[in-house]
């Protein structure tokens, strides 16, 4: 029996010829990342447990994104932490206000994770980077710390979920309806320790930026891990941002998948995920007449250039309603800097929006955006938990920048097509 | 290994938000954090939890972040198990790596009720109702895992090679 991409990427890491599923490996580390939330409790662990050096000063990555800049005293003091750690270790990839973005965003728009390599995060969206190929997963601090101490984790090797893709996507509809579709037809624990790998021909019709967005939301359907089979635009990607070798893992034609998904991407609809669970989707078209007080377009999911822009072209010379509060936060100083060039700040501002640096902020409830009880948020982010946004009784509608921009002009849930006719 | 307690019970999709909110994340004070535990589902639970109870809910618990708040407010809050259906992935981890036990037992997450007194034995993974007077028999841990556990968490395993 073959083996699935993850599985492959695995095995190589962990020394061996081949993997079955359950196995139990301990495998070495390309990349290890923390934020300013888990990196404080790692850094504690690994001081505790008496290290004094890391395993590679060019494989750590600490971001400050979460709540950052500095939202109160106690988050001043855990950035600090970080900061003065990174700099006895002699961390390179240390990346602090003005120079950070968020966390999934910045690391391959850096070229820090590419094809073929194996990364853990102490954060659970880590599974963005299956995008371009590679095995990535979020774990907790304290393997965040064994990582950065010995540059190797822990592993049971995943089972896998195989999402044929054929078909190209309508006007309109983007990776994050795909996979707010997806997520609703299996469930928030569909994939649970599984991986859920992309394939088929309707990659060619998903950018970077759409793969990007599906794999950060294959935690949201309980998967271990996220990849899509590397293409000619995952190459072009790669070719711009990562200078050094790097291996293309192909799934074997007898790989064996516990399910497989035929998925034909020109029936997908602009969808909504309504509180409190990722998989209480509805297509826009189900919606019915919910207003809204607050639109977020941004995080890790969807803030990067092309949700950025289409955004924009919803906006522009449109206002937001009366009522509503847009917050639009480009996820890096990259995407913020060439929305800038572009206009689309411009556009956003004269529409009524507030334009922020990047941050996780409103996604978890931390800064930039809290939602009062009764208060209604349709946002690109990823998870619409009791709470998620602020008081425990609002409520968070998950969907596109496009369905949050389109929102934001009519104040209630809307499609984009209904006002951009 | 042993643990006896007291049940606290919860539904499906227990996910970390509500285990700690977000809010409470600018400290990694492991007794603050307890003190919010489970806040955002169930606002009584820091004052009824005592030291030994046991935590039992359905499918998916622990699901949403990564963050080791969740597993760390649990376990100092004095919960000494969690048993479920089924846990969510990074949340098992985690609980594993700094040593609170979980256990995974439907028939347990099904037959115990809120208020249930418990007795388990993680040797032989068996959980004694002692209210309803039943056993139920979980997977006992694997060896790795045991090691890790008997070690006092996965930094000390990893410092003694």
């Amino acid at each position: 029996m073959g083996m699935t991409m993850t599985q492959k990427i695995l095995a190589a890491h962990a020394g061996l010829d081949r993997v079955v599923p359950g196995q139990l490996i301990r495998a070495k580390l390309d990349m290890v990342l923390g934020n300013d939330i888990t990196s404080p409790v790692a850094i504690k662990e690994f001081d505790k447990a008496g290290f004094h050096s890391v395993f590679d000063q060019r494989r750590i990555s600490l971001v400050m994104d979460h709540f950052a800049p500095n939202k109160d005293i106690k988050a001043a003091e855990q950035c600090k932490i970080s900061r003065e750690f990174a700099k006895k270790m002699g961390i390179v990839n240390y990346f602090d206000v003005g120079e950070m973005g968020i966390e999934h965003a910045l690391l391959p728009e850096k070229g820090l994770v590419c094809a073929g390599e194996l990364i853990i995060g102490a954060d659970s969206h880590t599974c963005t980077y299956g995008a371009l190929g590679a095995f990535s997963t979020g774990v907790g601090s304290t393997d965040m710390a064994a990582g950065m101490a010995t540059g190797e984790a822990w592993f049971k090797v995943p089972a896998a979920i195989k999402f044929n893709l054929t078909g190209t996507l309508s006007e309109w509809v983007s990776g994050k309806d795909v996979i707010l579709h997806i997520i609703g037809m299996i469930g928030v624990d569909g994939a649970l320790y599984k991986s859920m790998e992309f394939c088929g021909d309707g990659l060619k019709s998903l950018s970077m930026d759409d793969r990007l967005c599906m794999a950060n939301m294959a935690i949201e359907a309980g998967a271990k891990n996220g990849i899509f089979a590397v293409d000619e635009r995952t190459l072009a990607y790669m070719k711009e941002r990562v200078d050094r070798p790097y291996t293309v893992y192909e799934a074997d034609e007898d790989a064996e998948y516990e399910q497989v998904f035929d998925i034909d991407l020109s029936s997908i609809k602009p969808t909504v995920a309504f509180p409190h669970l990722p998989e209480n989707t509805r297509t826009i078209d189900e919606v019915g007449d919910v207003s809204i007080d607050q639109v977020v377009i941004g995080s890790c999911t969807n803030g990067r250039l092309e949700d950025m822009e289409t955004a924009a072209k919803i906006l522009k010379g449109r206002h937001v309603a009366k009522g509503v509060r847009a917050i639009v936060i480009p996820a890096t100083q990259k995407v913020y800097m060439e929305s800038m060039k572009r206009g689309y700040l411009e556009i956003f501002i004269e529409a009524g929006c507030a334009v922020s640096t990047p941050t996780c902020g409103p996604c978890l409830g931390g800064h930039m955006g809290i939602l009062a009880a009764g208060e209604r948020a349709v946002t690109t982010t990823n998870r619409n938990f009791v709470g998620r946004m602020g008081h425990v009784d609002s409520e968070v509608y998950l969907a596109s920048p496009a369905v949050a921009a389109a929102s934001a002009v009519t104040g209630k849930i809307s499609g984009p097509a209904e006002i951009m006719k | 290994m042993k643990a006896h307690g007291f049940v606290h019970k919860y539904g499906d999709n227990v996910d970390t938000d509500v285990i700690i909110p977000a809010r409470y994340l600018n400290t990694s004070d492991y007794k603050e954090l307890a003190s919010h535990c489970m806040e955002d589902i169930d606002k009584d639970f820091i004052h009824k939890v005592r030291p030994g109870d046991i935590i039992v809910a359905e499918n998916n618990f622990g699901c949403g972040s990564s963050r080791e708040h969740a597993p760390i407010a649990i376990k100092a809050s004095g919960v000494s198990c969690v048993i479920a259906k089924t846990f969510a992935r990074i949340f098992y981890r985690n609980a594993i790596n700094i040593g609170l036990a979980i256990l995974e037992c439907p028939e347990a997450a099904e037959r115990i009720a809120d208020g249930d007194e418990v007795d388990i034995d993680f040797d032989s993974g068996v959980i004694t109702n002692v209210t309803k007077n039943e056993t139920y028999t979980a997977q006992p841990f694997p060896d790795f895992i045991k090691e890790i556990i008997s070690q006092n968490g996965l930094l000390n395993s990893i410092k003694k090679k």
